[in-house]
């Protein structure tokens, strides 16, 4: 196994595969620094946006001033953590049944649910916006958890389902006989055990929510409007507005980025969505 | 109190009958040994009589009352896993209190009773580890102590020690036949381990395909198989079986005689035979011998000092006295 | 594990996730359906009358429909295909032996966390502009005419950039794969004579399979769906040049306004959703046991 492997071998591999990744990462790193110039300064050439002057913080307050971040970015808030929330309100059950009590048609049920995931948005487009307009329910924060819930439920069961496979069933057994009601076997015994599994499908799924962008453009427009919403807003330019355009898009991934970067290790579970081991 | 009667009992996985109707008695009190060969359903009996299987017909019942429609938690029983099943999120202080948190007990009674398992099973010094952190002998051990605190009316074992090595084995053997003692609680217990079987059993039941072969003591189903099923299968090494021409001498369709009643000898015997492999195990010594009796090598156990050269004719006797007979139906012939 | 009493708990567990799938696949399938059938304006006020498969004809015969088509299946195999290349390669190389590798592999990872707006925002107007983008600068620098990628070529430019996006599940999904191969393997490749090429060809590559076919699944699905790369870069165009169906069908129910002629592309899309899904799931399902 442990082939030596010389320092010159590993300095190579290192910048090679060092500068793709950089390649790869450059548009966030570039944002991020845009963010910081004024706006002249902005859109000069590369190497004088490096070296060059004109650093400042004004581009984040003119955004707060002129798009509100904090509504925005509450709303994702609310709408991501809520989606999920109550998701998984629904998807422990069922996938403790499925995982637990599988019948015959388990499989079956399973594939079918994820076969709703086909459903392109756009095929039932119409129909949700209408309802959503007849209830009353457009732009409003609530029905856009729903509609996010219901977007991320198959992933949400099929990846519980996944976790929840691999825990013994005896052990859920042995709560059983040891006098624990459905309730509590699934509050005290499974949640606990499957907590890794739990905490990537959480992470994920809040990724997927934060930055869908279909139902999320289409269904908002001021009120519940999340970060999606606002960075589209900067679409069409106004004069010179790189630095804002960086500032806002800054502020609109930041959070994502540092939460998918923290949990990495449970991400990857989540991502490969318990399919590759 | 455990008394357990099995009355018609069946268990079908869909189409497929795993135990035809059976009745069986369990008095309280009583170490009842479940043995068969893998498959033959004694795991499956064993969640009948937990209740985390319905049965598909019959009646169990539980110190007189019945329990066939009663769930898991209120038959008053308690089961130790293979797996060992333990909550691997808990530390072994709230393993073992868990079946008395559900209960509803106050916090001072449970710590009481663990502390109490604690000491009879040697974890005290482990009360506050994962059972992550535990050796596979304590984490029975835990096991153990998570079925004792809730003063069950019975103990259900399946296969508890298949996952320790040997010396461990031996170990928990004694560790549970003094609980066993001391409790005088009924067990039912499910082994493959012969061993296990003989010497903790009050009662073997021995199953074949979901059938009862044969109830009794360790001793009786020794001495006296009711049918070659059992004459094979209790015993290690197994009985000698011989059909054929030697059997029909002795009017039987089978004879069986064990490996520790054939005398062996350089000059004279009843049948001729060539020794094969030896096994020297120190104490006694195992001769694989081919006779002309049947094609089947016979076994033979000696004291451990015989030494015998591969290839070697030799003679073998059957004590008369221990010669067990079946008949055409495999039946004991008295 | 299984007694009635189980079997009838699993099935009240089951139900509201069974029943809320349901409703939301059956209701507004059933209403879409129903639209397509109607002349539906939401501009023209008035009865809604039955047309039967009027504006299933419109869709399908507007020249919009084929390059819409088209361009989906550009989009949906040309993403799949630069991900999927660069995934493995990006897999590979993060193997190998070197330093600071978790520092690489966030910024590999990175684009996945970034919403598809800001993605596209970004590439088009700091990217890809061609007076003030950094590809414009640098062609410039070097003596080249700019590209100017929304105007000559946004189906490429938008395939790009949703790769971008993509690229890191695909490097996530292939790289943990890549490090469950047993490296005996490898080695007893390597002293039966096997050279690289042939051992990427006949050990790693077949490895890797059920991986890929796990991303070509998954993204797959997202991907016939792409809508805000589109919204907020080229809006379909210039023309209908980089319209895929789902930003046609947008362009139709909501900025027409024309309800039924929406619908109608809605189960056009749904039926070609499907058509994918049933070759899809036969490929995971044969997987999923495996
Ligand atoms: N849930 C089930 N569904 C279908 N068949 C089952 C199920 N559980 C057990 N069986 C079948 O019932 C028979 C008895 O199984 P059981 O587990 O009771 O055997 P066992 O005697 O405990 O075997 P072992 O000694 O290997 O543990 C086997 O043939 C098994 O395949
Ligand atoms: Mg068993």
């Amino acid at each position: 196994m442990a082939r030596a492997v010389s320092t010159k071998t590993k300095v190579i591999n290192t910048a090679i595969v060092g500068t793709l990744g950089f390649l790869v990462f450059f548009p966030i790193l570039w944002i991020a620094i845009l963010s910081f110039k004024t706006e002249e300064n902005a859109i000069r050439a590369p190497l004088e946006v490096l070296f060059g002057s004109g650093w400042t913080f004004e581009s984040y307050f003119t955004v707060q001033a002129r798009s509100d971040y904090f509504k925005h970015f509450s709303n994702s808030v609310i709408i991501s953590v809520g989606s999920t929330f109550f998701g998984l309100l629904i998807a422990v059950p069922a996938a403790w049944a499925m995982a637990f009590v599988p019948a015959k048609r388990t499989k079956d049920l399973l594939m079918w649910m994820l076969s709703t995931k086909m459903l392109p948005p756009v095929g039932v487009l119409v129909p949700i916006y209408l309802i959503f307009r007849d209830l009353g329910i457009l732009d409003t924060r609530s029905g856009l958890v729903f509609v996010l819930m219901m977007m991320n439920l198959p992933i949400i069961i099929w990846m519980l389902y996944t976790y929840f496979k691999e825990i013994p069933g005896e052990i859920l057994e042995a709560a059983r006989m040891d006098g624990a009601t459905l309730r509590e076997e699934i509050l005290y015994v499974l949640t606990p055990m499957a907590v890794p599994g739990i905490a990537s499908t959480v992470l994920l799924n809040i990724i997927l929510a934060w930055n869908e962008a279909f139902w999320t453009l289409n269904l908002t427009a001021a009120r519940a409007a999340p970060l999606t919403q606002f960075i589209a807003s900067y679409s069409s330019p106004e004069g010179l507005f790189y630095a804002k355009l960086s500032a806002a898009s800054v502020m609109a991934i930041a959070p994502i980025l540092i939460l998918g970067w923290f949990s990495q290790k449970q991400l990857v579970r989540g991502l490969t969505f318990g399919a590759v081991k | 109190m455990g008394r357990i009667i099995l009355d018609k009992v069946t268990k079908s996985f869909g189409e497929v009958e795993v135990i035809p109707p059976l009745d069986l008695e369990i008095d309280d009190g009583e170490f009842v040994v479940f043995v068969g060969p893998s498959g033959c359903g004694k795991s499956t009996l064993l969640r009948l009589i937990a209740g985390l299987e319905d049965v598909s017909g019959g009646h169990i019942s539980i110190d007189g009352k019945d329990a066939t429609e009663i769930p898991p938690a209120k038959r008053g029983l308690a089961m130790v896993f293979q797996s060992y099943a333990l909550y691997p999120h808990m530390s072994v202080r709230k393993n073992i209190a868990f079946p008395l948190r559900m209960a509803g007990l106050d916090k001072a009674e449970q710590e009481k009773r663990v502390m109490q398992a604690a000491e009879v099973l040697n974890l005290t010094d482990y009360l506050d580890r994962r059972p992550g952190q535990l050796s596979g002998g304590q984490r029975q051990r835990v096991a153990i102590g998570r079925a004792i605190v809730r003063e069950p009316a019975a103990f259900l074992f399946d296969e508890p020690l298949s996952n320790l090595d040997a010396a461990l084995r031996v170990g928990m053997r004694l560790e549970i036949s003094e609980l066993h003692k001391r409790l005088a609680t009924t067990m039912i217990y499910v082994t493959h381990d012969q061993v296990e079987a003989m010497t903790m059993a009050d009662k073997i039941v021995v199953l074949q395909a979901g059938v009862i072969e044969q109830v009794g003591s360790p001793l009786e189903l020794y001495q006296r198989p009711r049918n070659t099923f059992v004459a094979g299968f209790i015993g290690s090494p197994k009985m000698n079986l011989i059909g054929g021409a030697e059997a029909e001498k002795m009017g039987a369709a089978t004879i069986g005689i064990r490996p520790e009643h054939i005398e062996i000898s350089d000059t004279e015997g009843t049948w001729k035979g060539r020794v094969g492999v030896s096994e020297h195990l120190g104490s006694d010594t195992f001769f694989h011998v081919q006779t002309e009796a049947s094609p089947e090598p016979i076994t033979v156990r000696t004291t451990g000092e015989k030494a015998l050269e591969y290839g070697q004719d030799v003679f073998l006797t059957p004590r008369p006295e221990h010669l067990h007979r079946f008949d055409a139906a495999g039946l004991r012939i008295e | 594990m299984a007694t009635k009493a189980s079997r009838a708990a699993a099935r009240l567990m089951i139900s509201p996730a069974v029943l809320l799938l349901l409703g939301w696949m059956i209701v507004p399938l059933a209403l879409t359906l129903y639209f397509s059938f109607l002349r539906y304006n939401l501009i023209t006020p008035g009865a809604h009358p039955f047309v039967g498969w009027e504006n299933y004809y419109w869709f399908v015969t507007d020249p919009s429909f084929k390059v819409a088509m088209v361009n989906t299946l550009q989009l949906v195999g040309g993403v799949l295909l630069i991900t999927v290349v660069g995934g493995v390669i990006f897999a590979l190389l993060l193997d190998l032996p070197m330093f600071g590798q978790g520092i690489i592999r966030i910024m590999v990872i990175a684009p996945f966390f970034v919403m598809p707006t800001v993605s596209a925002l970004v590439w088009k107007n700091m990217l890809m502009n061609p007076v003030n983008g950094i590809f414009g600068q640098i062609a410039k620098a070097f003596g080249f005419q700019p590209i100017d990628f929304m105007g000559q070529i946004p189906l490429l430019s938008i395939i790009l950039i949703v790769s971008w996006q993509w690229l890191p599940f695909a490097t996530l999904i292939l790289f943990t794969a890549m490090q469950s191969l047993d490296r005996e393997q490898l080695e007893a490749a390597e002293m039966d004579g096997a050279r690289w090429p042939s051992r990427f060809i006949y050990i790693v590559l077949p490895h890797l399979s059920r991986a890929i076919t796990v991303v070509i699944l998954i993204q797959t699905i997202f991907l016939l769906s792409v809508f805000a790369e589109i919204l907020v870069t080229t809006n379909g165009g210039p023309g209908t040049a980089s319209t895929n169906l789902t930003y046609l069908i947008y362009v139709s129910s909501l900025l027409q306004f024309d309800v039924g002629m929406g619908s109608a592309g809605g189960v056009i899309a749904i039926i070609l959703a499907n058509i994918v899904a049933i070759f899809l799931m036969r490929m995971i399902g044969k997987n999923l046991d495996a």
